[in-house]
């Protein structure tokens, strides 16, 4: 049976305001599925409910076919979770605290010590498994919980945003984490406002806003039916560049939609077409006395998608 | 839109076994939490707080019947018990219930650790138990220091034969303990109603600290009956085994006034004690169970 999580009618209101709208989600098989949508957009509320934090108005969740809400250990038992960022018991260590968490799953424990020394170092943790956690910043908490949700090697991974509370260093990890736990017969539901992280790390993604999904497909798919197929690219140059010698240098190509200055040295070009059409693009900025420093994609696909729909939903 | 539909989607088909054969069932999981929860209270600063309550406690009885040695006290090993155990115990009861307690649920929202633990495959139940456990065992530990210094004093005056009578001693430590439990029920179900662990620390404090003792004064003064349902007035039966069963209503002559003196019976005395331990656990698991990670 392949890893599945499902929301049926999924609603959550708090007196008069509704977080999530009667969300109906089935996402199967072993894949990373990136839940996205602004703040306030049902995210957590969803992963809570998942995970039996917060009680639906109505509605339930399942995880691998069984309730959530009426047996929430069965549920979880092939789960692994990080929502928002826990805290662990302050005179614990790391490794007690892993020992803990595995001994409530029911793992032997000669399995705990070795997954434990494995997802530690994973975590980059290993060298601090020893010390009490409460000394501990945000960052390496974080890390001791991305631990914790790995321990048993679960078929189900919800993670709330992972890699709040790091650094930029810390952020590369855990996506580099997360992309190496795509593996056969695992399902990675992860929420995040990060697009590149999401582009770079999931498959599919699903998108939130206002308590409604908006969609919920393949990211390939996402790009070719919702995008406009048009992408944006900024270019720099070494000094102040002319409008009139832009204007000459760009007219007559019928792969630019448009473009637009940020500075007196940097543009912002919207192209469509293939890349052959952006290659002479380039060229062409690049003849230019000004000087070509940079040229680079400024939004990826997902990222035009995103703020489109979501603005749809601000209109 | 793959995979999402505007209606109602049936549910999958349940999963087999799988990973829930191996997970403990909820009194081995109470068991480990609570393992793991006590070695936090142990490490804490809060439990050396605790233990320097103790201390200073201790030392003080210790100096002061020294320094005073009082006859009736010295009359008898079951005296001295009586009257440096009984309420001593109960005091330090309030504080450990208070200490340990206080937190026990409340923190679980406030500090995040619930997060934590609630993403395991556990029941509410597993978490309430587990460290009701701790909290109890945290506490016995500090009870038990106490014991110790009480009984060191007692050798100290009568020697060997302070262990003349261990079987009243137990009885009345047995006492103590039902009186810790009730305590925590109590201390529990405050701690599941406020997400803030402050409230539930001053609400327990200031109820039994204060609250009670003016709650009796006024109840007996004004109704002239029995206040039996104070968990604080029923504390009183801890010493009994040590010092006998007082009259249950006395009448006392104090500057020419006549005033009532009431003194619990041992059936009210367990009976109170167990209704609290039964009543506010239930009702504090009732309102866990119920709260909210938000």
């Amino acid at each position: 049976m392949s890893p599945s999580i499902h929301a049926v009618d999924l609603t959550k209101r708090f007196n008069s305001f509704t977080a999530l709208d009667h969300l109906n989600l089935q996402v199967e098989g072993a894949k990373c599925v990136g839940f996205l949508g602004p703040n306030g957009a049902g995210k957590t509320t969803t992963l809570k409910m998942f995970t039996d934090l917060i009680f639906p108005t109505e509605g339930e969740s399942f995880i691998n076919g069984v309730s959530v809400q009426k047996d929430r250990k069965r549920a979880l038992s092939v789960c692994g979770d990080l929502i928002e960022t826990p805290e662990i018991y302050p005179s614990l260590t790391p490794r007690e605290a892993l020992e803990m968490s595995g001994a409530l799953r029911g793992m032997r424990p000669e399995e705990i010590r070795s997954r434990t020394t494995t997802v530690l170092e994973e975590v980059k943790m290993g060298d601090w498994a020893g010390q009490k956690v409460g000394r501990f910043s945000k960052g390496m908490k974080q890390r001791v919980n991305l631990a914790a949700a790995l321990l048993s090697d679960p078929e189900v991974v919800i993670l709330d945003e992972p890699s709040t509370g790091l650094d930029p260093r810390g952020m590369a990890e855990v996506r580099a984490i997360v992309k190496g736990l795509k593996k056969e017969n695992r399902l990675i539901f992860m929420s995040s406002h990060i697009l590149s992280e999401v582009v770079d790390v999931c498959d599919e993604v699903a998108l939130l806003d206002r308590g409604k999904l908006l969609f919920y497909d393949t990211l390939a798919n996402v790009s070719q039916r919702l995008g406009t197929g048009s992408r944006t690219v900024e270019a720099e140059f070494a000094s102040p560049v002319e409008d009139d010698a832009l204007r000459a240098s760009l007219s007559g190509l019928s792969q630019v939609v448009g473009w637009s200055r940020s500075s007196d040295r940097r543009i912002t070009v919207e192209l469509r077409g293939d890349l052959g059409g952006q290659a002479t693009v380039v060229q062409r900025l690049a003849s230019l006395p000004s000087g070509l420093v940079s040229f680079h994609q400024s939004r990826s696909a997902l990222e035009e998608v995103y703020l489109r729909e979501i603005s749809v939903g601000d209109a | 839109m793959s995979g999402s539909s505007a209606g109602p989607i049936p549910a999958s088909t349940p999963a087999p076994d799988g990973a829930i054969g191996r997970v403990p069932d909820t009194v081995g999981q109470a068991l480990i939490l609570s393992r793991y929860q006590l070695r936090d209270y142990l490490r804490s600063r809060r439990f050396l707080l605790m233990i320097a309550i103790v201390v200073a406690l201790g030392a003080i009885l210790t100096l002061v019947i020294a320094h005073f040695r009082p006859s009736g006290l010295l009359s008898s090993p079951n005296n001295f018990y009586g009257g440096i155990w009984g309420g001593g115990a109960a005091f330090l009861i309030l504080f450990a219930g208070i200490i340990f307690g206080g937190d026990a649920i409340a923190g679980e929202f406030q500090n995040k650790t619930g997060y934590f633990l609630m993403g395991l495959p556990l029941r509410r139940v597993t978490v309430y138990a587990g460290k009701y456990l701790a909290v109890l065992l945290a506490s016995i530990v500090s009870i038990l220091l106490y014991l110790v210094v009480v009984l060191a004093n007692g050798v100290a005056y009568f020697g060997w034969s302070a262990f003349s009578d261990p079987g009243q001693l137990l009885a009345s430590f047995a006492l103590a303990l039902l009186y810790l439990l009730a305590l925590m029920g109590f201390v529990f179900l405050f701690s599941s109603l406020f997400k803030t662990s402050l409230y539930a620390v001053l609400v327990v404090a200031v109820l039994f600290l204060i609250g009670f003792s003016i709650l009796q004064s006024v109840i007996v003064s004004l109704t002239a009956t029995e206040p039996w349902y104070l968990l604080s007035y029923v504390s009183g039966v801890i010493s009994y085994p040590l010092t006998g069963v007082p009259e249950h209503v006395a009448h006392v002559r104090a500057a020419g006034v006549l005033a009532t003196v009431y003194s619990p019976t041992y059936a009210e005395g367990i009976g109170v004690m167990l209704g609290y331990f039964f009543l506010t656990t239930i009702g504090g698991l009732f309102l866990f169970e119920r709260e909210e990670f938000t």
